[in-house]
Formats: structure tokens, C-alpha cells, sequence
């Protein structure tokens, strides 16, 4: 229960940061807020030989807008932060309901949005939020910078198309449009626990009260968090009557393939899918009309 | 693989230590066995049981998931700087005492900061807000309720 020796060094600029990642690619980890890395480390899952420590690196802490519709989180913005910030539930409701139901306080006093992307756990909730509005998210090297979106930025289970030499700097959200409304829900045997199955979800109303956008992610529903594409396709141009909402809710319990682990089978995470995506997209409705 | 150290400079309940450490020594380690603060309990160390809770620049966070070496500049409070003096609990020790809010103590210290900090933010917290700061902590003795009726107590004594 204690890691391996490694070195270890505080970087005093992104520059730094960076030029070391790419003098020691894999073996070296960036070090954010520590709440999936050092556990694995505690229980040698993960043994870097280097790490390079980020937090003083204020200058990739904070959100900003960006134009009139998308809003830029820093990676090194901690979830503390964003849960206390009055400016995030109007812009972001969907990271706002989530918020509470990662982890514990305690952990969301130093956990990163960056780092909690780039662990790219298919549990956690952040991943399938950024999936569900179609973010994008900036990766800065020695070599320069670019930007990759949310759809191709989750390979596999714990896995990123993040390069050896490349960090996750800044994540590009859009913000909630007029006549729209959100909503997260997840199923977890306790509260902070990761979930069963979560579902978060973005609806956004044409004038006459039809669907002008869907968009539902779920976490825990595969290999990798999840965007629901035919789901999402099905109820855009309709009513989103109980009719549409069961169909998307059969079309996302068609399209996962959920992992099943000790505390819920594949079967349950496919039943809960249903329900819950019902559930929110029902509530995600019902909120945009009330927005309207 | 070489073992590397790090001279830190860090503020424990007030008073500076300057030490050297491992790269890979987790803070709470540092505080039990190099500064002898063994107050801070280790349950789990991967940050799921709350035991290890210390208040770092302010924040409850789990000292089991920190390095050392990561405190170097900053300011810690652990379960020995609570009380004033020797003589006087603090009004959340008290209240733990009052109420019976521990049992077998194991999680008590890590209990006793999460709530620390939890009130200076929170002064006068409802118990759903209570719950919800206690989530992050394990007790397996008392059933959490005599802790919740404690954290009241203590909201209620430090407002005056």
C-alpha cells in the first residue's frame, strides 16, 4: 500500500511540464489532483518513474467564456471550484446537477476536471457530460497544441487519444442554448459511490415545441463513457411525448454494452439505462419547456 | 531505482518543520512517522475510508492521496492543532464527547477535520447538508447518527 520509488519533480512552468513529458514520454505522469492516480500508485496498479507535478501551475486553473455560446475550463480547475461558482448552473447545467455525485467532498477538493478526463474512467460521470454536449478539449507538447473532440478523445477503458508527449490543458464546452433544458441522474449503491449506470442528457426545443437537439451520454454503459447517437438521433424533429421517450430509452438499452461487475449485472446496468434515461430525458423536458 | 529526497518546508497546526523527504512519502506518513503526529488515523490508503483527513491551506482532503513533497510551502491543521490548549477540547471534541460520536475512535480524528472545515465554510448547516459533508467518511461503530447530532451541537455552541 505504498507506491514505488519515482522521482519527482514540481513544475514551475507549462514549458517545463512539458518538455519533460516529452524527454520521458510513458514513464513519466503528470500529477494533478491525485484522487485515481494515487490510489493506483498506493496499490502499485501504476508505477511512473517520474512525476511531474502540475499544481502549481495556476495559470490552468478557471473558466472563461469564449465567444457567446462556449465557456473554457482549465484542466487544473478543481471540481471545488466549479461547485461553488454561481456563474456554472445557468451556463452548464448538466456539470452543475453532476457535481455533487462525485465522490465526496473531501475528494472533490483536489480532484481536476483534466485529470478526471484524462483518467478516463467509464464510470466516472465528467467523461460522459463532455460526450453529451459534444465538447472538445485542447492537448498542448513541445510540439505545439490541438484540439481533439470529446467523440474521439475516449479510446478505450482508461485510455485517451492523448499522445506520450502531450497534456490535456483546457476543456471547450458549449453553453446551454435558449429553449433548452438538461439533466444527470445515476444509480449508485450509495451516495459518492461510482455510479451503476448514469445518464446525462441535453434537450433543446425548436419554437413550435418540437425537439431541435438531443443529446444523451451515459457513463458505466461500456468500455468507455458513452454517446448515445441513435438514441439522440431518434427524437430529434418529435414530440418527446412518453411514445419518443420509450423509444430512445429501447435504443439505449439496444446500443450499450455494459461492463456487469459484483454489484450489478449486465442485464440490471441495461434495465437501468432504460429507466433512467427516460427518466431524464423527461425531466431534461420539462425543464426546457419551464426555460421557455 | 535511486532514492531521491526533497527538503520541505511545511506549517503543521502553526508550527514550521523543515525535513527531508522521500518522493514517494505519502503525507500522511510524513505526519505519523516523521513529525510524530500520529493523530491522523490510516484506514484505507486510497482514499475511500476518510481516516487520514487533514486540512490543507483550509481544505479537507485525504492526506493518504498527497505526497509530502507536495506540502512543501503550505499550511496543514491536523487532529492535534484542534484544541487550543491541553486543558480545553475543541467545541466539535466536545461535542463528540457530549453526544457519544464515537465509539471504537478509529475514524474520529479524520471525522473531527472534515468537520472542521466543513463548518467554518458552513456555519449553520442543516443535517442533509451534514450527510452530505459526512459522506467521505467511514464509522462502522456508531450508525453516523450520534456524529450528526454531534456536528449540530457544535454548530450551535461555536455560533454562540
Amino acid at each position: 500500500m505504498k507506491p514505488a520509488p519515482f522521482r519527482y519533480v514540481a513544475a514551475r512552468a507549462l514549458d517545463e511540464a512539458l518538455q519533460l513529458k516529452a524527454a520521458h514520454g510513458e514513464e513519466a505522469r503528470f500529477l494533478a489532483g491525485g484522487q485515481s492516480l494515487v490510489p493506483t500508485m498506493n496499490f502499485r496498479l501504476s508505477q511512473p518513474a517520474l512525476l511531474i507535478d502540475i499544481n502549481p501551475l495556476t495559470e490552468l486553473a478557471g473558466m472563461r467564456k469564449c465567444g457567446l455560446d462556449r465557456v473554457r475550463i482549465g484542466a487544473l480547475t478543481r471540481y471545488r471550484e466549479l461547485e461553488r461558482d454561481p456563474a456554472v448552473a445557468p451556463i452548464l447545467p448538466l456539470v452543475d446537477e453532476a457535481l455533487p455525485h462525485i465522490a465526496h467532498p473531501q475528494i472533490r477538493n483536489r480532484t481536476t476536471i483534466g485529470g478526471n478526463l484524462a483518467h478516463a474512467d467509464p464510470a466516472s460521470e465528467m467523461p460522459a457530460i463532455i460526450l453529451a454536449l459534444g465538447g472538445r478539449l485542447r492537448a498542448q507538447s513541445v510540439k505545439g497544441e490541438r484540439w481533439i473532440a470529446a467523440a474521439d478523445f475516449f479510446t478505450g477503458a482508461l485510455s485517451t487519444a492523448l499522445e506520450p508527449d502531450e497534456m490535456l490543458v483546457e476543456v471547450e464546452l458549449p453553453t446551454a442554448p435558449s429553449r433548452s433544458g438538461a439533466c444527470f441522474m445515476e444509480m449508485a449503491r450509495r451516495h459518492g459511490d461510482f455510479a451503476l449506470v448514469g445518464v446525462a442528457c441535453m434537450l433543446r426545443l425548436d419554437e413550435d415545441g418540437r425537439c431541435g437537439e438531443a443529446r444523451i451520454g451515459l457513463c458505466n454503459a461500456g468500455d468507455t463513457p458513452m454517446f448515445a447517437a441513435q438514441a439522440s438521433q431518434s427524437l430529434v424533429g418529435g414530440k418527446l411525448g412518453a411514445a419518443e421517450i420509450g423509444t430512445a430509452a429501447a435504443l439505449v438499452q439496444r446500443d450499450i454494452d455494459p461492463p456487469g461487475n459484483i454489484h450489478a449485472s449486465k442485464e440490471f446496468q441495461r434495465h437501468l439505462a432504460g429507466v433512467l434515461t427516460a427518466r431524464a430525458l423527461a425531466a431534461a423536458n420539462e425543464r426546457a419547456r419551464r426555460a421557455h | 531505482m535511486h532514492t531521491e529526497t526533497h527538503a520541505i518546508t511545511v506549517t503543521v497546526n502553526g508550527t514550521p518543520y523543515r525535513r527531508s523527504v522521500e518522493a514517494r512519502t505519502l503525507l500522511s506518513d510524513f505526519l505519523r512517522h516523521d513529525l510524530l503526529l500520529a493523530g491522523t488515523h490510516i484506514g484505507c490508503e486510497h482514499g475511500v475510508c476518510g481516516a487520514c483527513t487533514v486540512i490543507f491551506d483550509g481544505l479537507a482532503v485525504r492526506s493518504c492521496l498527497m505526497f509530502a513533497a507536495q506540502a512543501d510551502g503550505h499550511s496543514i491543521v491536523t487532529v492535534e492543532g484542534l484544541a487550543a490548549d491541553r486543558h480545553h477540547l475543541h467545541p466539535l471534541q466536545q461535542a463528540m464527547r457530549d453526544c457519544h460520536g464515537l465509539q471504537c475512535g478509529y475514524c474520529t480524528p479524520g471525522i473531527l477535520m472534515t468537520m472542521k472545515a466543513f463548518l467554518d465554510e458552513t456555519p449553520a448547516p442543516d443535517e442533509a447538508r451534514i450527510r452530505e459533508a459526512l459522506s467521505g467518511n467511514l464509522c462502522r461503530c456508531t450508525g453516523y447518527q450520534h456524529i450528526v447530532d454531534a456536528v449540530k451541537l457544535a454548530a450551535d455552541r461555536m455560533r454562540g
